[in-house]
Order: C-alpha cells, then structure tokens, then sequence
C-alpha cells in the first residue's frame, strides 16, 4: 500500500471504504466505543452537564515543525473542552478527503492524530470519511466534534474586575509564525516548532492551584490580542498587559519583523490565557510552571476599570492598543 | 528565552529621550516631520511622543508607498485582475486598498488569480513556472523597492521571458519633500529622513533642504533609540545654528547610498512626472520603464477597460500626508473610516497615519 492513493470509492461506502476505515482509522484510533464501527457510538458518561463544541481543520501544509493537521485536530479541540473547565473525553472525527492523496500521507496523519488523542486521554468514538475529486479540496480537511465532562461541577467564573491578575502559560505566537515559515512561498528558514498540544492536564492543574479563575482561554486565531479582547468585552473593563512580561521566541520576533507581523496577533495552538483574582495569582503561576506546557507562566498584566480597551504598556513608557483584530494582518511592503 | 523589548533596549531609550530634553532649547515649539511610514509606526508602537519634551511635536509624512498609490492605480489593478489570464501579484499591502468598485481581497473572492507576494521576484517565479499565465506586478514603492523590481525587469528581459509585467506606480522621496518645502503652507522645522530609502540613495540627497530652504535633517534608523537620536540631532542644529544632514544611521546609511542598487534602477527606470494621492501631480517624482524596458510595462501592453474613478468624499487623505492634518481632524477618522473598513489608504496600510493613529494613539 505504499504508493496507493486515495480515489473517490475510498469514500462510496463499499469494500475500498471498508478496508480505508478498518485498516488506518480504526487500527490507530482503536478503542472499545470505535470498535464496533455502528452508525453512532454509545458513551458512558457521568450525570450532568457536558461540554461540547466543534472545530474544522485546513490548515496548510499539512505537515509542519512540531505538528500537522492530525495532532491539531485533536488538540485544538480537547483545548476548546479543557478550558471551559472540562475533563475532555470523546472526539468525533469526520475527514474530507481529496481524490489523489497518497494513503501513506493519510496514515502518517492518523496516527499523528491517534498519538495527540492518547495523550489528551480522549478517544476518538465515531467518524466519517468523505471523498471529493481532486481540487475540490486541499488534501485533507478535517472537522473535529469533542465532549467533556465537568467532573467538579461547571466553574462558576466570576466577572472581571480590576485588580484581577492576567495569565498566560508561556510564548505567544509560535504556531502561526511555524505554519508561515512552513510555507515554501517565503523561502524562510527559522528554527520555529509549532506549540500544538492538549492542554487539559495544565488546565485542571490551574482549577486546582486556582479555584477562582474567571476566565481561561486558549488564544488560537486572532492570537493573544484577540482573546483578551473578548475577555475585556464580555465583562465592560480593560486589560493592561507589559511588554516586558509577555514571552515571545527570539526567532518569532525576527520572523514577525520580516512579515511585517505582530506576534499577539499570531495563532497559538498549546497556550493558556487566564484571569484569575491577584491573590490566586502566585500559586497560580507556581502551579502553571510545574507543569511542562506551562514552564515559562507568568504574570503579564492586569484588568482594569478604565479606559476599557486592551492595550499594552510598552517598556520605553508609551501605550498601544491591541485592538480586536478584522482580518488576517497583511505583510507590508518595505 | 528573549522578549520583545530586549530588542528595543529600554535603558537606552530612556538615555537618548534625556539627551532629547537636554538639547531642547526650548522657548517655542519645533515641529519635526518623519517622512517614512516605518517611522511613523515606531514612532506609535513605542509610545514614544510621550517621551518627547512638550513643545517637540511629530508630524507624519507622505513616505508609506500605499498611501501614496492614487485610486486610479487601484482601479487599473483591478480591471487588470479582472482580464482572463492574468495573475496579480502584490505585496499585501495593497489587497484592501479600496478601488472604485472593489479591493483586489474582493477580486481574490471573485475568482481573480491575486495572489500576495513578499518581492517582485517571487512574482517573477510565478511567470517562469507558469507560462500560460500573464504576471504583472504591482510595482509600488520609493527607492527601496524600485530596485528589486528593476532587477526582475532586467532578468525577465536577459531571459527572454514574455509573460511578466510590471504596473508602475514607484515614486521618489526627495522630490516629495522638496514640494513640501515649497509649498510653505505646513509649517515645518526639519525633517526626520528615512532609513532604508537612504541607503539606497545616500544622506547627501537630501543637501538642497538645509542649502536651499534652511530645515535641519537627520537620518535615522527604525528602532526607538534610533529615532529619539535623530530629535536629538535635529534640535542640536537649532542649539549650534548649524544648517546640514545629520546621519544618526551610519551604520547602515552612507553619504554616497548604494551606488550599484542605483545603477540597477537607472538602468531599467527613466524618471518622470507622478501623481502622488493627496500631493497631486509632482515633476520628476516617479519612475517609468525605459528604452526596450518599456514592453514590460502592464499598462501599455496589456489592454483592459479602467473603470473612472470615483473620487473620496470627505477623505482627507491628502492633508494627512502632508502634515497639514492630523488624522484625527478627519470627520471620517473611527466612524465610517477603520482599519476594518477603510476609506482612504492611510487607514489601510500598517504604515499609514491614520491607521497609526487608529490603533496606537487612543489617549
């Protein structure tokens, strides 16, 4: 099977279906809810309230340092689970195939995937497999469906006040500035590694260390800027955030300058944004820094009353706004 | 690990806005331009007016190359867009500037083959690698990528390449200040000179401000520390009553420029009159194709319908690019003009005042 590529009966529902699904998706994702290959699983889940949310997967290349679209798929959704303050546990996987893929491309994707899933400790329980001719689509597309379960109840998540303490668990903008340099049009080599991987371990680190937190996100699309932007919104305040406190790679900022890019607006795929009341923060970041994915934690600013804007304060003394990002930022020209 | 503001030596910063203050003289106001947009957007992203002494004002100039490009020029990468065939390349400056009727985003969701590049050469390997297609270029720029262009020009024609083209709208710095010296109706004081432009065409191009209209220069480099030397340096003449170029960036900018990226330009570009967004019509301002260069030329080679122009209503564009305006004088600046939704291309490049203005300048 090794220069097999995916053809349009990968998708009619025949023999070729059958031996696509058993052979890649089930023998990598393999667990006792898939197993049975029904129209639908059956989970066993606790009584209460669950969460559950959805994201669709495009990201090109398919490949790039750190991740590629499997590990995504499953992590950008158990993070969407986890920092509602759910214990991720179910993924449903639906993959938009186009005719011509090499099947050993597919594979090494799925397993990508499988390996990102065992780690978040969710299973993937169901699926869909669709094939469209090629052009119709970019290799492969992927939408993810997640389920968790708030096993301490749902946090009640206070509104914003001043005075409350802003978060973040380490670098900002490596996965877009990564995926960038990935792409062969700007012919960049910087030694950039997506930050992709699944936060619900650091997440329930932070409920425990915090009990408090008002707010978690994590800030993919639209980066840091945008995430605290709906933060600020939500709740009628400001947020304050130090240029000296907000991490950010060496590489990622020669990068960002070349594109004419700013890293607080680049996506992020392994980050945590949180506020939490000042008094939580010191065991907060303590607690953050125990754990691999939150090494680097800080403190990096804090809500306030007025003006009710985001904006950072930079280390000469002046002010920027960060303001909600409209679009994809443009590189410039000169 | 590194942050940010390593980058941007805080310590240093606060040294050179203290050499500011003391070689203000003070006892009236000095109102500096910045010709370059990457001035302008430091200039905003540090926050460093705040640093400034009070009656040391910045205002920007007319050097971010989108804001620049008259609407018509949008309009005729537009209808060049819609033509079967053709491949637009551009820096993505100018995918939202608004033409007329659309942007090239729009075009782009029209089915348009726009495609973003980060130089002409990249459009030049999209020619080679599909010669069924038509490339054109949006040559826009100063002196900093006129030369870049002119190389893929040069290279296209060694190379017997028939299928890239470049739609012209290079325009010259020195030019531009020396009409806004004449004009005499903004008040300025001296003039804070570009960096990168001035590597290519040196400190000596700006000899005939201080020689014939008496206003100090500085060239300065882009970081804050560059810049806040550069203040310093202009207000030091007012202090010895000296009259001259000062060059902060040396370590970059030569006196003579870079005389073989020049070359390469002169080759390949006459120049020649051009009209500037909000200046109007400047001589010898801009560049064209010349000789047997002039095949390469999209707007004479390749013939398509130009819609007509539908000038701004209430843009003031052309005052904020002189200094006359600031952005916030504008009835048009927050409401119906945004970075979402732009109305004149000063709120559409990163580069551009108002946009500047928008993001950074909220107190």
């Amino acid at each position: 099977m090794s220069d097999e590529l995916i053809q349009m009966g990968h998708g009619a529902g025949g023999v070729q279906m059958r031996r696509l699904v058993s052979g890649v998706f089930a023998r990598h994702f393999d667990n006792a809810a898939l197993r049975d290959l029904d129209d639908a699983a059956t989970l066993q889940l606790p009584p209460g309230k669950v969460a559950f949310t959805t994201d669709a997967y495009v990201v090109k290349p398919l490949f790039f340092p750190g991740g590629d679209i499997g590990k995504l798929a499953a992590c950008g959704t158990v993070n969407d689970v986890a920092v509602m303050g759910a214990v991720p546990k179910y993924l449903a996987a639906s993959f938009t195939l186009e005719e011509g893929l090499p099947l050993a491309t597919l594979e090494r994707i799925v397993a990508s995937m499988a390996a990102a899933a065992r780690e978040a400790k969710v299973e993937v329980a169901c699926g869909d497999t669709k094939v469209v001719a090629r052009g119709e689509a970019d290799g492969v597309f992927i939408t993810t469906a997640g389920v968790g379960v708030y096993e301490r109840g749902r946090p009640a998540r206070a509104p914003l006040a001043p005075g409350d303490a802003v978060v973040l668990s380490g670098t900002v903008g490596d996965h877009g500035v990564a995926v960038m340099v990935a792409r062969e049009q700007f012919k960049l080599e910087a030694a950039i590694e997506s930050d992709c991987a699944p936060l619900g371990e650091l997440c329930a680190v932070m409920a425990e260390a915090a009990p408090g937190i008002k707010f978690m996100r994590d800030p993919t699309r639209g980066g840091l800027a945008a995430a605290l932007n709906e933060a600020a919104a939500v709740h009628g305040v400001g947020i304050e955030i130090h240029e000296d406190k907000v991490p950010v790679d060496e590489n990622v900022v020669a990068v960002c300058e070349i594109l004419g890019l700013d890293p607080y607006f680049v996506a992020n795929e392994g980050k945590v944004v949180a506020v939490a009341p000042a008094a939580e923060a010191e065991a907060l970041v303590a607690a953050m820094r125990g754990h691999p994915l939150g090494a680097s934690a800080a403190v990096i600013g804090e809500v306030v009353a007025e003006p009710k804007r985001v904006y950072a304060r930079t280390v000469v003394g002046g002010t920027r706004v960060l303001e909600m990002p409209f679009a994809d930022q443009l590189p410039r020209i000169c | 690990m590194k942050y940010l503001d390593e980058f941007r030596d805080p310590e240093r910063t606060r040294r050179a806005a203290s050499a500011v203050a003391a070689a203000n003289p003070g006892g009236r106001e000095f109102a500096f331009m910045e010709v370059c947009g990457t001035h302008t957007m430091a200039i905003a992203r540090y926050g460093l007016k705040k640093l400034l002494p009070s009656n040391v004002r910045l205002i920007s100039g007319p050097g971010c190359p989108v804001c620049v490009t008259p609407k018509e020029y949008v309009d005729h990468a537009v209808a060049l867009a819609r033509a079967p065939g053709v491949t637009v390349a551009t820096f993505g400056d100018m995918m939202r500037v608004p033409g007329s009727s659309a942007d090239l985003l729009r075009l782009q969701a029209e089915g348009a083959d726009v495609r973003v590049v980060y130089s002409p050469r990249e459009a030049l390997a999209v020619a080679l690698a599909e010669p069924e297609r038509t490339v054109v270029f949006l040559a826009v720029g100063f002196e900093t990528t006129a030369p870049t262009v002119a190389a893929t020009v040069a290279e296209a024609a060694a190379a017997g390449v028939d299928n890239y083209f470049v739609l012209v709208a290079h325009k010259l710095i020195p030019p531009a200040m020396q009409a806004l010296c004449a004009k005499g109706d903004v008040a300025l004081d001296g003039f804070l000179c570009p960096a990168h432009v001035s590597a290519i065409i040196g400190s000596r191009a700006y000899d005939f401000i201080p020689d014939d209209y008496g206003l100090p220069c500085a060239v300065a480099g882009f970081e804050p520390v560059d810049i806040l030397q550069g203040i310093y340096l202009l207000l030091r003449q007012y202090a010895d009553g000296g009259r001259r170029v000062d060059n902060q960036y040396s370590r970059v900018v030569k006196a003579g420029g870079n005389s073989r990226a020049r070359e390469v330009m002169e080759n390949v570009f006459d120049v020649c009159d051009s009209r500037w967004r909000g200046l109007g019509d400047m001589p010898a301002s801009g560049l064209a194709l010349r000789g047997d260069y002039a095949r390469f030329d999209a707007a004479a080679a390749i013939s398509v319908d130009v819609e007509p122009t539908v000038p701004d209503r209430g843009c003031i564009c052309g005052d904020v690019l002189t200094g006359a305006k600031v952005p916030a004088e504008c009835s048009l600046f927050g409401g119906p003009c945004t970075p979402e939704a732009p109305v004149g291309p000063c709120m559409v490049s990163s580069e551009g005042s108002c946009a500047a203005a928008f993001k950074y300048d909220y107190e």
